[in-house]
């Protein structure tokens, strides 16, 4: 049961598509968790569909209608069947679809580089650089770096759980932390916890990390 | 101001979401003052192309929406021959995939919306694939119920009128929004639109889906 949703801002944006990749991918994977923020993200599809329907017009140049029906007749219709189910493949996976996709494989085919106190992560590499994004792996019972952030940090749990001040997040669970949040998460007891985080500013670590070294981390 | 929008009618559509009360009928928008007809009228077509490859129901979806997408594409920054290279990637979609066409959860300017922001998005990114979320089971096997269907086609016409009826600004503000002139931090959640009933609607087809899964 997800109980740490998305806000209607993000899910406008992502229904607009005006987020850069990395806040696109969040929001896909918690979406893919949370049919509450899902049928939200759907409603705000119909706003757009509602603004192309009333919208102006712009008139397709010449020959563009002969064009696309010469196209379209060259066009079988795909296949109709239906999508796989996730679990038939085995083992439930820890990435969902979206994350998977991305990355081509799930948590197995991640490719982890320690950062010290058995804490590993992964930087997903972006199609563009307004937000980056990364997968975390925490141990049980150990605290994430304390950090504060400069900008947007969307922290979705893949497995396992963590707690702050804010609360307790497990799987599909997404915090959302603003510039001034300073908080310092720690992994539930129990199994190692996996998030996935996207921020649109680089962290700032404090203590944990010396400073200096943020650049060759690129976090 | 978003009190007024709010009717009654909203309410009560809440409390018993699947009382019919469309025909489903296709009727031609002209002939009907109401919304949900014509938004039937154009799954409708849809569903010829589906079932029949009909060209003549590619053309009428063509011909109505296609101008209105190439500006809308073009108000959000693409220069007009890129608007028109989605624009005519989005119809030849819809000519693939028309099966893909969920009529219980978008209405087909809400499909071709989606479609064709993806197809922006993909060529501004170079990708093959913005991320979407897990898709749900598709197919004859899943077929919805009509009246989640006239429901779905009802409310999204509703929220047209809705969106036609707003105060200039708080128009302007969604626009904003959706053509990317706005920072997402600084849109206003609060649009005052009948988002409500929609949402419940998408909700409950989505639970289907949800449970034609397990």
């Amino acid at each position: 049961m997800i109980s740490h949703h998305l806000t209607d801002e993000l899910l406008m944006a992502y229904s607009a598509g005006t987020l850069p990749e990395a806040f696109d991918l969040a929001i896909a994977t918690h979406l893919s968790l949370c049919d509450t923020c899902r049928a939200s993200a759907e409603s705000y599809d119909a706003v757009g569909g509602a603004l192309v329907e009333d919208g102006t017009q712009a008139e397709m140049s010449d020959g563009a209608l002969s064009e696309m029906l010469e196209r379209i007749r060259s066009e079988a219709p795909e296949p109709v069947g239906t999508t796989p189910r996730p679990e038939a493949a085995g083992a439930p996976s820890v990435l969902p679809a979206p994350l998977a996709a991305f990355i081509g494989g799930d948590v197995d085919a991640v490719k982890w580089r320690p950062v010290g106190m058995g804490v590993k992560q992964a930087i997903l590499q972006t199609a563009d650089d307004a937000a980056s994004a990364r997968l975390l792996f925490i141990p049980a019972g150990t605290a994430m770096p304390d950090h504060g952030h400069r900008g947007t940090e969307l922290t979705l749990v893949l497995q396992g759980a963590f707690s702050d001040e804010a609360g307790t997040f497990a799987r599909g669970d997404v915090e959302i932390a603003e510039s001034d949040d300073d908080h310092m998460p720690v992994a539930d007891a129990g199994e190692p916890c996996i998030c996935l985080a996207v921020t649109d500013a680089p962290l700032r670590f404090k203590g944990w990390l010396p400073r200096l070294a943020q650049p060759f981390l690129n976090i | 101001m978003p009190d007024m929008l709010r009717t009654a009618r909203y309410v009560d559509d809440i409390s018993d979401p699947l009382e019919p009360s469309l025909e489903a009928a296709p009727v031609s928008p002209s002939q009907s003052p109401d919304p949900g007809a014509e938004a039937a009228l154009w799954a409708s077509r849809v569903f010829d192309i589906r079932d029949n490859r009909s060209e003549a129901a590619f053309v009428a979806v063509f011909e109505h929406f296609a101008p209105r997408l190439k500006a809308f594409l073009m108000r959000g920054g693409n220069d007009a021959a890129t608007a028109e290279e989605v624009v005519q990637d989005v119809m030849s979609t819809v000519w693939r995939k028309a099966h893909m066409f969920d009529p219980s959860r978008a209405s087909v300017s809400t499909w071709l919306f989606t479609i064709a922001r993806n197809r922006r998005i993909d060529i501004a990114r170079r990708r093959n694939a913005r991320p979407e979320p897990e898709a749900l089971p598709w197919g004859p096997d899943h077929a919805p119920a009509p009246e989640e269907v006239i429901g779905l086609q009802e409310d999204s016409a509703r929220l047209g009128e809705a969106m036609r009826t707003l105060p200039e600004k708080q128009r302007r503000l969604i626009e904003s929004a959706y053509f990317g002139e706005l920072t997402h931090r600084e849109i206003a959640a609060e649009t005052g639109l009948p988002l409500g009933t929609i949402k419940s609607r998408i909700r409950l087809a989505l639970d289907r889906l949800r449970h034609a899964m397990s």
